[in-house]
């Protein structure tokens, strides 16, 4: 399990846990963020904000964020 | 019987306001919802000699509720109990839009979906058939494509016929039993089971909404409803660690099922906007073609729109001679032609360049671009304390600081909110510009070019230094987190465009046209009239009789003031007056030299007058970018963010200019 900042771009993963408060999971889960969905990195510079996708969507999240999404690389 | 309400709801960008604006054409209005400054827009629609009143709610992901959007949808949809909510899902992107969707069917609202851009769905290789979306849902699905008028009249069709109709309910398979115990409880409160909706009662407790406990609390069965929640939970917690979790995951797996159903077709693209985001999000790209397409929508901006300006100038300069001078009455031609029309004339010089930069901006927000701009700019933001899409506001307010101010309501937070509406006005308005030329021209000739373009670099500087400060001081802790939606790179869709750049430059209008067009009015007013009585309009271009009026009086108050930056008393009336709107600056600095308000000739006057040296006019130049915004921007601060904060604005930005006008006096003098 890996924090979501640290995969490459190109890489797929499905998501494991979300560590934070209920605001945070409220606000993950309406975009689509949920454990057990498949994400996609599609940016990720090792600085700044990361941009993934998850089905047709593709959402721009800050790096603080994408620390606390924890994922399983397929 | 009451009239038959119509709700509108759906994720952000899934195109609600195109269908909004095609159900109730021109009959709508625009308020603010009671107690928050969040826009209302309601409208009628008729349809075959039926009246519906149609409610615009605020773009949102979900009902959770735990933004100010997101509370007001809810509360809408669950207290104003709408006879029929038309969610607007975006076909392009299914699965995340069914959330609302979803959420909409727990609590039992009467939906219809308008399954919208079903184009962009098909471009990017996904077709889906209306009539298995259809059935999976049980709610009636209504293909569109609204920016080319597709679906419209189905639309209409579909709410005339399903008012009234009984939504079916949702069930969730390793739920149902659980939600059932507790809904038999609740229904034992005849007021509450007829208030909201059981079920939907019953699934936001099982996931621990603070919101519904606080409803449940109000009720006689609350003792039981409470016993009977920990009871069930306990069972359900044996099975799964996180309530909340699982929930959502029964609501995406619901999901999933209908997709599968529904979407018939699917193949796999790299799409267009993939390309575009290889190089408009590129680590080290990024930022210079942000830099390039902001440098072009200004060049755009002014190079267009000058003749435009050129032709209102003239225009009014023509009618306030032609008026004035078939008008005997000194004092009532003077008031028409110096100070009603030429008040008229200083505001709508501007229209053009603020109406072409806001053209810009909803074309690049259209376009997609401005969500890629946040994305791009939010490393630098974040820096400074600010969160990456304080970025649009901040560029619009080079536009007019008044509609920039209330597009921070993209910002959920409220710290990041009121932190960009407090730095806003250090972004350089158009109206600061002609203060700007005119003293880079008596001072600077040769160097105008570099000397105007520090003054904006010295306000964006500014502001990121002091919101970097008060980040410090009064907002502790992070921006919050960054999260936003990147729309697919749209077509221009020309009808939008327009509409959104003809709302914000009607707010200019309306806000700051009053203001400014009375402050034009009182300043004719101080300058005609003196502690001796009326001085007869020869004062505007007498510069001895000018100094017998109210204005001199208030510059020779004023200009102790101002003395260790060496100004005089002119300058300290301009000043005052710009407190107005900046507009109004050049033309008293004309009027008190005796020129009138050409900016070539105020800066000759200037520049002869032997008051300033270059040193102290690039302070006034910082000291006009710095104090205090226009009262039309201190008006809507006010109103976004309340007086507490607007006159904590005022007073800071005082403070600021005077020490860095000081600061510049007082380097200046030693490098001289």
């Amino acid at each position: 399990m890996a924090p979501l900042s640290f995969l490459n771009e190109g890489a797929k993963a499905r998501i494991v846990q979300i560590v934070g408060g209920k605001g945070v999971f409220a606000r993950l889960t309406a975009l689509g963020l949920v454990p057990g969905r498949e994400v996609r990195v599609v940016r990720n510079q090792m600085a700044g904000p990361l941009i993934v996708a998850v089905d047709d969507t593709q959402i721009a999240l800050g790096r603080g964020l994408a620390m606390k999404i924890l994922v399983e690389v397929e | 019987m009451g009239e038959t309400v119509i709700a509108l709801i759906g994720n952000p960008n899934v195109g609600k306001t195109t269908i909004f604006n095609a159900l109730t054409g021109l009959k709508q209005h625009v308020g603010n919802w009671p107690g928050v400054t969040v826009e209302k827009k309601e409208g009628e629609l008729e349809y075959r000699g039926r009246k519906f009143h149609v409610v615009d709610l605020p773009g949102v992901y979900a009902l959770t509720a735990y933004s100010i959007d997101e509370k007001i949808a809810r509360d809408f949809i669950v207290r104003e109990k709408p006879d029929l909510v038309v969610d607007i899902v975006d076909a392009s992107n299914l699965q995340r839009n069914l959330y609302l969707t979803l959420q909409l069917l727990e609590i039992g609202a009467n939906v219809v979906v308008a399954l919208n851009k079903v184009d962009l769905a098909e471009e990017k290789g996904i077709k889906i058939d209306p009539k298995r979306l259809e059935e999976a849902l049980g709610v009636p699905v209504v293909p569109m494509v609204a920016s080319k008028g597709e679906g419209i009249e189905e639309i209409k069709k579909a709410i005339a016929e399903n008012l009234g109709r009984k939504p079916k309910t949702l069930r969730y398979p390793n739920f149902e039993p659980y939600i059932e115990r507790l809904v038999k409880v609740i229904e034992l409160d005849g007021k509450l089971a007829g208030d909201y909706n059981p079920r939907w009662l019953a699934i936001k407790l099982l996931e621990g909404d603070e919101g519904i406990r606080g409803i449940i609390e109000g009720s006689e069965k609350r003792d039981e409803v409470m016993k009977e929640l920990i009871n069930v939970k306990k069972e359900l917690e044996r099975k799964y660690e996180d309530l909340e979790l699982a929930f959502a995951d029964g609501r995406y797996g619901l999901i999933d099922q209908i997709t599968k159903r529904a979407i018939v077709a699917r193949e796999e693209r790299m799409t267009f906007s993939e390309m575009l985001d290889e190089v408009f999000t590129h680590k080290y790209l990024g930022i210079p073609i942000f830099i390039g397409i902001m440098w072009a929508t200004f060049k755009f901006t002014f190079d267009v729109s000058a003749p435009f300006s050129d032709i209102i100038d003239w225009f009014f300069g023509w009618l306030g001679d032609a008026v004035g001078s078939h008008i005997a009455n000194d004092a009532l031609a003077s008031l028409l032609r110096d100070g009603i029309i030429a008040g008229l004339g200083s505001v709508l010089v501007f229209l053009p360049p603020i109406a072409f930069l806001f053209l810009a901006f909803s074309w690049l927000e259209d376009s997609g671009y401005m969500a890629r701009a946040a994305f791009v700019m939010d490393r630098v933001m974040h820096r400074f304390g600010l969160h990456g899409k304080s970025v649009i506001p901040m560029i619009m307010g080079f536009g007019c600081n008044v509609p920039a101010i209330m597009a921070t309501r993209t910002l959920e937070d409220e710290k990041d909110r009121i932190l960009t509406i407090l730095v806003n006005p250090l972004m350089s308005c158009p109206a600061r510009l002609p203060i700007y030329a005119v003293f880079a021209g008596a001072f600077f000739a040769g160097k105008e070019g570099t000397v105007i373009t520090s003054m904006y670099l010295l306000g964006i500087g500014l502001a990121l230094v002091i919101a970097w400060l008060f980040r410090k001081l009064i907002f502790k802790g992070e921006p919050s987190y960054f999260i936003m939606e990147l729309p697919p790179y749209n077509r221009p869709n020309w009808r939008g465009i327009l509409g959104a750049t003809w709302a914000r430059t009607e707010k200019f209008l309306k806000k700051a046209g009053t203001v400014i067009f009375g402050g034009v009015v009182v300043v004719w007013l101080l300058s005609v009239t003196g502690p001796s009585g009326y001085l007869g309009s020869e004062a505007l271009e007498n510069g001895e009789l000018l100094v017998k009026s109210w204005v001199a009086v208030l510059g020779h108050a004023l200009q102790p003031l101002f003395s260790p930056m060496g100004w005089d008393w002119k300058a300290a009336v301009a000043l005052f007056f710009g407190f107005i709107a900046k507009e109004i600056v050049v033309g008293t600095l004309g009027v008190l030299y005796g020129v009138g308000g050409e900016e070539t000739a105020v800066s000759h006057a200037i520049a002869a007058s032997g008051t300033f040296t270059p040193v102290t006019a690039y302070a006034f130049m910082a000291f006009s970018l710095i104090y205090v915004p226009c009262v039309a921007t201190i008006a809507v601060i006010k109103g976004e963010a309340g007086w507490k904060w607007a006159l904590f604005a005022v007073a800071y930005e005082i403070i600021l200019a005077y020490l860095v006008a000081l600061a510049i006096v007082g380097i200046g003098g030693v490098l001289a």
